[in-house]
């Protein structure tokens, strides 16, 4: 009983940790979008801007009032779902980003669920034969993957399986699906991308984990024993690393996110992503503040997670 | 200076990672005065030229050298990347060292807000600051440090923590030496090995994240380029197979996946 207590207040203390910084990041986002050296207003209006037109607009979007008053206003807007609306369409920031979530969750979903199952398999075998030629290739082939910036392996993929190989559209669009195999078309370019550059950080993880469980000593006890690799493998090893293996997915989905960013731009995928980098260009700031928001709470949900499965794994061993 | 002195002090440093930076800051420092042409200098009529013996790495979209462009962006990125990375663990190295050695309050404190700054993904991060400041050097070279710095923090703090529980440094508080003795000269010599490791794979993070903001159009902007946006202006190229895309493509590659092999090499297998 006490020992569920205490992994009870550790889970809490987690969450509260992750609720100080979710905190922390919109208090950050907000007061590095709003200590602008130049002023929206001016950059709105152009230099055609007369200084009464320049003054009633600055007035409206309250940037007359001192920086802390716009804070509350901005919280308390928050709070009531009102995230304020862009500078340049006029719409509100809240439709136009959650429009856009819903394809990106599609492309991540995807995504996730054909490099989940690659990376455990690659993950593993390279840590059954271990130093062997498989597993130093599969390590230098990840090692490049990891090492190089996301938009390479977007080029790369482009210039291979469109270019190259004449396979797959280079653009993808949401408009026109109609069947399974113009769905097919139009994913399979940003999802291989993105796919990529996920399987590449997570089989690595995978197999530190597997050669982990691999040295175990009931593994070694099982081997003396004779038992057969399979055997080992669905009897010894997997429950052992199931809990470790949530981390290493929680924390992968999490660099997800940092490639969704470039696979979105790349392929004019209209996910909520490129509505940032193309809300960053335009300096538009409020939908850069809910983008940056909806961005920073899908990974400290993650982050999250993968802590508190790594919690629990922990506990379990020592109970073991 | 005697003959084992200097082969001590050779034996110190490591040799491929430390090589291999000194490479690429020569390029950097050096490249751009190699240059056959000046870099915004429209020379052929022909875009996206194959090799030849004039222009050697082709042209561009616009007919400019690509060879040139490329010594000139590679010196940005690196210089720029090198600075970051260089302002990000001096700061990290010296208020994990700090934290460590004070522990209580100022450890507090300083992690809180460290463990606040890393809780926002790096490509984030700069959108947003790119997004208030615009894009300009100080911004991209500022932001970056920024960025970089928890994680230098953590790694310093971690290898500090270990080493002010030593002997040698318990001696030199119990003399009462200042904390800026103690950090520059018990401390600091005792964990080098380590932290030039992670200063190694911060220039990579660093490299990474401004080809990315370059190739999204938001890092560096003309008349400025660097490997990012060498790249995101040549993409056309690509359908013919063009030097003027391949070439920047293949220098970040090299350059980053080069400097991580090193750095692996170095570290070893761990079991």
């Amino acid at each position: 009983m006490t020992m569920d207590a205490a992994l009870i207040r550790a889970i809490l203390r987690i969450i509260g940790a992750s609720l100080v910084s979710l905190i922390f990041v919109t208090v950050a986002v907000f007061f590095i979008t709003a200590v602008l050296p130049g002023d929206v207003a001016d950059a709105l209006l152009g230099q055609a801007a007369t200084p009464d037109a320049v003054a009633a607009l600055r007035h409206s979007l309250n940037l007359d009032k001192p920086v802390l008053v716009r804070f509350v206003i901005w919280v308390n807007g928050l709070l009531h779902g009102d995230f304020g609306v862009s500078l340049v369409s006029r719409r509100p920031v809240l439709a136009m980003a959650s429009e856009r979530l819903i394809h990106s969750l599609l492309l991540a979903g995807v995504t996730a669920l054909f490099a989940v199952p690659v990376a455990l398999v690659l993950g593993t075998t390279a840590a059954i034969f271990r130093n062997t030629l498989f597993d130093r290739a599969v390590s230098l082939l990840t090692l490049c993957v990891v090492s190089v910036p996301e938009f390479l392996i977007a080029t790369l993929a482009v210039f291979i399986f469109s270019v190259q190989l004449h396979l797959l559209p280079a653009l993808a669009s949401i408009s026109d699906i109609h069947s399974i195999g113009s769905f097919l078309a139009s994913f399979s370019m940003p999802v291989t991308t993105l796919a990529c550059v996920i399987v590449g950080q997570m089989s690595r993880m995978t197999r530190a984990v597997m050669i982990d469980a691999l040295g175990s000593s009931w593994v070694e006890m099982a081997v003396l024993k004779g038992a057969s690799p399979a055997h080992i493998i669905l009897r010894h090893v997997i429950p052992n690393v199931i809990a470790p293996l949530f981390n290493v997915i929680a924390l992968s989905l999490s660099y997800l996110l940092g490639g969704v960013v470039i696979v979105e731009s790349v392929f004019h995928y209209p996910g909520i992503a490129s509505l940032m980098v193309d809300s960053v260009a335009a300096r538009d700031i409020p939908l850069v503040q809910i983008c940056a928001l909806i961005f920073c709470g899908a990974y400290l949900f993650l982050t999250t997670l993968a802590d508190i499965v790594a919690l629990l794994s922990s506990q379990r061993r020592h109970a073991a | 200076m005697t003959v084992a002195s200097l082969a001590r002090w050779w034996a110190a440093i490591p040799r491929i990672p430390g090589a291999l930076i000194l490479f690429w800051l020569l390029l950097a420092v050096l490249g751009p005065l190699l240059a056959p042409f000046a870099p915004g200098e429209v020379v052929s009529r022909t875009v996206f030229a194959p090799i030849s013996a004039h222009h050697l790495l082709g042209t561009d979209y616009l007919g400019r050298d690509v060879l040139t462009r490329l010594l000139c962006g590679t010196s940005s990125t690196v210089l720029l990347c090198a600075t970051a990375t260089l302002l990000a663990c001096t700061g990290g190295v010296f208020l994990g060292t700090i934290a460590a050695l004070k522990q209580g309050v100022t450890d507090t404190l300083l992690s809180r807000f460290m463990d606040g700054v890393i809780s926002i993904p790096s490509l984030l991060s700069a959108l947003v600051a790119v997004a208030a400041f615009g894009s300009s050097v100080p911004v991209l070279v500022l932001a970056m440090s920024l960025i970089y710095m928890p994680g230098s923090y953590r790694t310093s703090r971690m290898l500090a923590l270990s080493i002010v529980r030593r002997d040698f440094v318990l001696a030199a508080r119990m003399r009462g030496e200042k904390a800026g003795y103690i950090v520059l000269r018990e401390v600091l010599p005792n964990m080098m090995g380590p932290v030039m490791a992670d200063v190694g794979l911060r220039f990579i993070y660093a490299v990474r994240l401004l080809s990315n903001l370059s190739f999204l159009g938001v890092g560096l902007q003309p008349p400025l380029t660097d490997l990012g946006s060498l790249t995101r202006e040549n993409l056309l190229g690509l359908v013919y197979g063009a030097p003027a895309v391949i070439a920047p493509a293949l220098t970040i590659a090299v350059l980053t996946v080069g400097l991580n092999l090193a750095l692996d090499s170095n570290r070893g297998e761990p079991d």
